[in-house]
């Protein structure tokens, strides 16, 4: 059995999606710049995708840019508006994603400086702090929709009010939350947003930068002047009508609350297993848990062994050698960090495949205890 | 494909000489939870040399297939021949470890080597 649990690095195209974007490959390949007729049915396509998804957040077609993906679209957001405004002050989270924390590392080496909100053992931060944290030269706070790794999903509509009451551009990482939490940029007070197609079943490489009419913003690739002259190079028609696609199909029912509920419930049943995240207030296909005693790198292995996949917040797993700033930040400690393992659905998901992962998990787990030194100290 | 070698993947999945001793003459141990390598080596010693061993470990796979490894290599061995086990002789006989696991995932000959430091101070008094 072949059980993909790591939809939050990546989902399968959607058949339907796959479908939608073959013509623009095979017949209707023209540049959408272009005026003969090959190239206005891809615009008019680019153009019905771009209404589509933006209906999808509240948001004009016209705010809608499209990008590579959700680490371009951080990265405009962030040095754009940096290079458009005069202030100096950005403020930030300690549970970004890495398109946005090194972004903003980046502007720090070059004079700016970066406020990191700590964020509580939930992984939420706190308003006051956000409100006390703003300055005059404050630009811009940039916040995650919903985290990546602990599915922590943020009061983004209060922090939109604040940025508002204080004249300051929010701009939210959406890449996690689009088609699965509902989005309204008018309602929530969003000037920027962040999206990317390849976490809804649409294709790598495509994403999306809402920006609000009013917002300034300075290009960071210069060309043709494509997208309002906001991102310069040739329209990716395929992958914009494949993302629209993924967007519709990601209002359909689907039973990832109740799958995800079932396996938080029977995980934390594993001695010594405790959840990460919040236990509500979270995205409807994320589950992180850390299991004491035992690293997070064995327990994904021996799943593969298995044909599951899951992802992991241990060090081992990754290039730095660092456990999950995020899991750190929310107040774990390094030895727990390294036993945690992310385990996330999507609507594909099944529960005989939620079944099959409780089975084989829990074995697991006993025989990685078994051959630790710190069981039962 | 995959991050490690067979060999590697072999002694993750099917360790040897897992767990504690059960009578033992001296522990070595290794690493730091922080990092998320942790290594004890177990032995038992007799006629000068490694009549038993044993690991627990935790840690990812290259640290569990190191220490399994380790047990390995110095099973029989006198002393004087299982303190020389490096961790280079490790990894060879894993056929090769990811660079990246070299450094802290790769404790296991010094857990051994301290094992039997160990035992040494404790019999010569
Ligand atoms: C929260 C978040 N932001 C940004 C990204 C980067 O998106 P992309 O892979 O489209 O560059 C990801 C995905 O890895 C993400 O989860």
């Amino acid at each position: 059995m072949r059980v993909y649990l790591d939809n939050g690095a990546t989902t399968r195209t959607a058949p339907e999606v796959l479908e939608a974007m073959k013509p623009f490959f095979l017949e209707e390949y023209g540049n959408p710049s272009s005026i003969h007729t090959f190239g206005q049915v891809a615009r008019e396509a680019v153009e019905n995708a771009r209404s589509v998804i933006s209906k999808s957040i509240n948001a004009d077609p016209k705010e809608i840019v499209f990008t590579s993906g959700g680490t371009e679209s951080d990265n405009i957001a962030i040095q754009g508006v940096a290079r458009a405004l005069p202030g100096k002050h950005i403020i930030t989270s300690s549970i970004e994603h890495p398109a946005v924390l090194e972004t903003c590392k980046a502007l720090e080496h070059k004079g700016y400086k970066v406020t990191y909100l700590k964020v509580n053992r939930f992984g939420l931060m706190d308003l006051g702090e956000l409100e006390n944290a703003i300055t005059k030269d404050t630009i811009l706070v940039t916040i995650v929709f919903a985290n990546n790794e602990i599915g922590t999903i943020q009061q983004i509509r209060e922090i939109g009010v604040i940025c508002h009451k204080h004249n300051v551009y929010f701009h939210t990482d959406a890449v996690q939350a689009l088609g699965k939490v509902p989005i309204d940029v008018k309602s929530m007070n969003i000037d920027l947003l962040s999206a990317s197609a390849h976490k809804l079943h649409g294709p790598k490489g495509v994403g999306l930068l809402y920006v609000r009419k009013e917002v300034k913003l300075e290009p960071i690739v210069y060309g043709g002047g494509h997208e309002r002259g906001i991102r310069s190079g040739t329209i990716n028609t395929a992958g914009i009508v494949g993302f629209a696609r993924a967007v519709e199909l990601s209002e359909q029912p689907n039973n990832m609350v109740k799958l995800r509920d079932k396996l938080i419930t029977e995980l934390i049943k594993i001695p010594e297993t405790f959840l990460n995240g919040h236990p509500t207030q979270r995205l409807p296909n994320n589950v992180n848990v850390s299991f004491k005693h035992i690293e997070g790198e064995g327990i994904l292995l021996h799943l593969d062994a298995r044909g599951i996949a899951v992802s992991t917040g241990s060090a081992c797993s990754s290039l730095t050698l660092q456990p999950s700033h995020v899991l750190l930040a929310i107040g774990l400690r390094p030895e727990d960090a390294h036993g945690s393992i992310r385990i996330t659905l999507s609507r594909y998901t099944t529960e005989e495949e939620i079944d099959y992962f409780l089975d084989s998990i829990a074995p697991i787990v006993k025989r990685l205890r078994e051959m630790s030194p710190f069981k039962g100290e | 494909m995959g991050l490690y070698s067979d060999e590697v993947m072999a002694h993750f999945t099917h360790p040897k000489h897992m767990g504690k001793l059960k009578e033992f003459d001296a522990v070595g141990k290794v690493g730091n939870p922080v990092c998320g390598d942790v290594m004890y080596i177990y032995i038992k010693v007799k006629d000068n040399k490694i009549a038993d061993i044993g690991f627990e470990t935790m840690g990812c796979a290259a640290a569990i297939a190191t220490s399994s490894m380790v047990t390995e290599l110095a099973l029989g061995k006198t002393l004087e021949e299982a303190k020389k086990i490096t961790r280079d002789d490790v990894a060879k006989s894993l056929n090769g470890l990811p660079p990246v696991k070299m450094h802290c995932s790769n404790l296991a000959a010094e857990g051994l080597r301290n094992a039997i430091e160990i035992y040494e101070k404790k019999v010569k008094g």
